[in-house]
């Protein structure tokens, strides 16, 4: 309670003191100040992102739900000012996830694409950034812009970063064509990373991201008795009724020490709250080793608690009033938690061919575990509304990654 | 809204007069053998880290502060 309170504390502070309210025309000054930055002294010139070339497979499993598909990633330098790369990603999608079943709907099958594009500009100590994100699926298309600025102070020791990005999304819904919504969203960053000393660095983020639309997920409801008197008598469902405005804050801290042998420790801490009631804890350990000069193991562990958003309910008395009445039964907004186990194993080695510099492969598997603990599982049918057992699920995520550098 | 506009032009300003100042590293060059190991970078393979913060995001109610961004969905 008193690291929430402590966190809740520190977001507030920060938002007091400069982001009480986020104008745009604010955010740009800022930036622009930052851009020209550029045009002072500069001793030393920062570096571009390393050229690579990565293809990804991954696959999700858990709770009914099949997501697997390709990653595909390719960067390029010019001139050493210049680095373009692009982006191309794909989920193919098989679900029949509780949220499915319970609502009476059947197995689907679906695919996501994702393309993403980016340029990163080098000049002195300074990095700008510009990008553009496009994800379509049969009933949601999403495009982002963003703009960033990083930049080296202090012989290189500290790196601060300005970012911002604007989404533009439409929900649609299959079967229903005349149903169609959207969603404008914002997101404000800044970072900061720091040499502590020579073994050890940290990392400190802050983000706001402000969402206006229909954020409700349109095939989901929420429920409600029958007969508020005798829950014997069932429930009802209706679709959720979301507001329509959400803005969150959240705030990370990382660190990672460089131990006497070739090994590290890694711990990252992240406190999270919104404007609809949830406040979020998310903390991670971490620690990987170098077999010699080809392999490295990394272990991970990952824990993640948040309280139920505030129109959050598993089971309502009543149906909503209007559409102020907010009412939601999304399992991600209420009081859950998580906990993630990974292990990651990493072959790397030289080569020397047609330019090409090295390249590694890399099998990285996650164990994640979800617990809910107001969110019942209505497959329980033996059991009176709001009596049911608990839902619980695991899921298991594996990639397998190649990269080459060149 | 003065005092926004105040602080926001005194963080540019310090901010430009950072880039500018430039004191003694007190991590030398020489000294900097562990941090360029592979092992200390924060995030050594954007593209599974990506794609893991988009699982979380799609299962869990937080978002943001991780550094990558994005759009669709995915979570029915």
């Amino acid at each position: 309670m008193a690291l929430s309170e402590a966190g809740a504390a520190a977001v507030a502070a920060i938002r007091q003191l400069c982001l009480p309210r986020l104008w745009h025309w604010s955010w740009l000054c800022l930036c622009l100040s930052v851009w020209l930055m550029p045009f002072t002294p500069s001793a030393q010139a920062s570096t571009l992102p390393e050229e690579r070339a990565d293809a990804l497979y991954h696959r999700y499993e858990g709770d009914g739900v099949v997501i697997d598909g390709p990653s595909l990633l390719v960067r390029k330098n010019f001139k050493e000012t210049v680095s373009v790369s692009a982006n191309y990603y794909v989920d193919n999608v098989s679900s029949a996830s509780i949220d499915v079943i319970t609502s009476g709907a059947s197995e689907y099958s679906e695919q996501r694409e994702e393309v993403s594009v980016s340029a990163d500009y080098l000049y002195g100590k300074s990095i700008f950034s510009a990008g553009y994100t496009n994800s379509e699926e049969s009933d949601y298309t999403a495009d982002t812009f963003f703009v960033g600025v990083s930049q080296d102070f202090f012989g290189d020791l500290t790196n601060i970063s300005l970012g911002y990005a604007r989404g533009d999304d439409e929900v649609l819904q299959n079967g229903n064509a005349d149903f169609a919504e959207d969603i404008e969203r914002h997101s404000y960053r800044l970072g900061i990373s720091q040499v502590m000393a020579p073994n050890l660095l940290l990392a400190l983020n802050y983000e706001v991201i402000t969402d206006e639309g229909y954020l409700n997920n349109p095939y989901r409801v929420y429920r409600f008795l029958a007969d508020p008197l005798d829950p014997s008598q069932g429930f009802q469902q209706e679709t959720e009724v979301y507001p329509e405005t959400r803005t969150s804050d959240s705030a990370s801290l990382k660190l990672l020490y460089h131990l006497p042998w070739r090994a590290s420790l890694g711990a990252n801490y992240r406190y999270f709250t919104d404007d609809w009631g949830i406040e979020a804890h998310t903390g991670q350990v971490g620690y990987s080793h170098a077999f010699g000069p080809h392999w490295v193991v990394d272990l991970k562990y990952r824990y993640y608690q948040q309280s139920a958003a505030d129109f959050y309910s598993d089971l309502f008395q009543f149906a909503a009033q209007d559409d102020k009445d907010f009412r939601a039964r999304d399992k991600e907004l209420s009081d859950m938690s998580s906990q993630t186990l990974s292990l990651y194993l990493s072959y790397e080695r030289p080569l020397s061919f047609r330019g090409m510099d090295r390249a590694s492969v890399t099998l990285q598997y996650d164990r994640i575990l979800l617990e809910y603990d107001n969110f019942s599982d209505l497959r329980d049918t033996e059991a009176l509304p709001g009596e049911e057992r608990l839902f619980d699920m695991n899921a298991d995520v594996i990639k397998l990654l190649f990269t080459l550098w060149y | 809204m003065f005092c926004m506009r105040s602080a926001f032009l005194l963080t540019a300003t310090l901010l430009t007069a950072c880039s500018s100042w430039q004191p003694e590293p007190w991590v030398k060059p020489y000294e900097r053998q562990m941090l360029a190991d592979p092992i200390m970078r924060f995030d050594r393979d954007p593209v599974s880290s990506s794609y893991l913060h988009h699982v979380y995001e799609s299962r869990e109610g937080a978002r943001g502060a991780l550094g990558s961004g994005g759009g669709g969905c995915g979570c029915n």
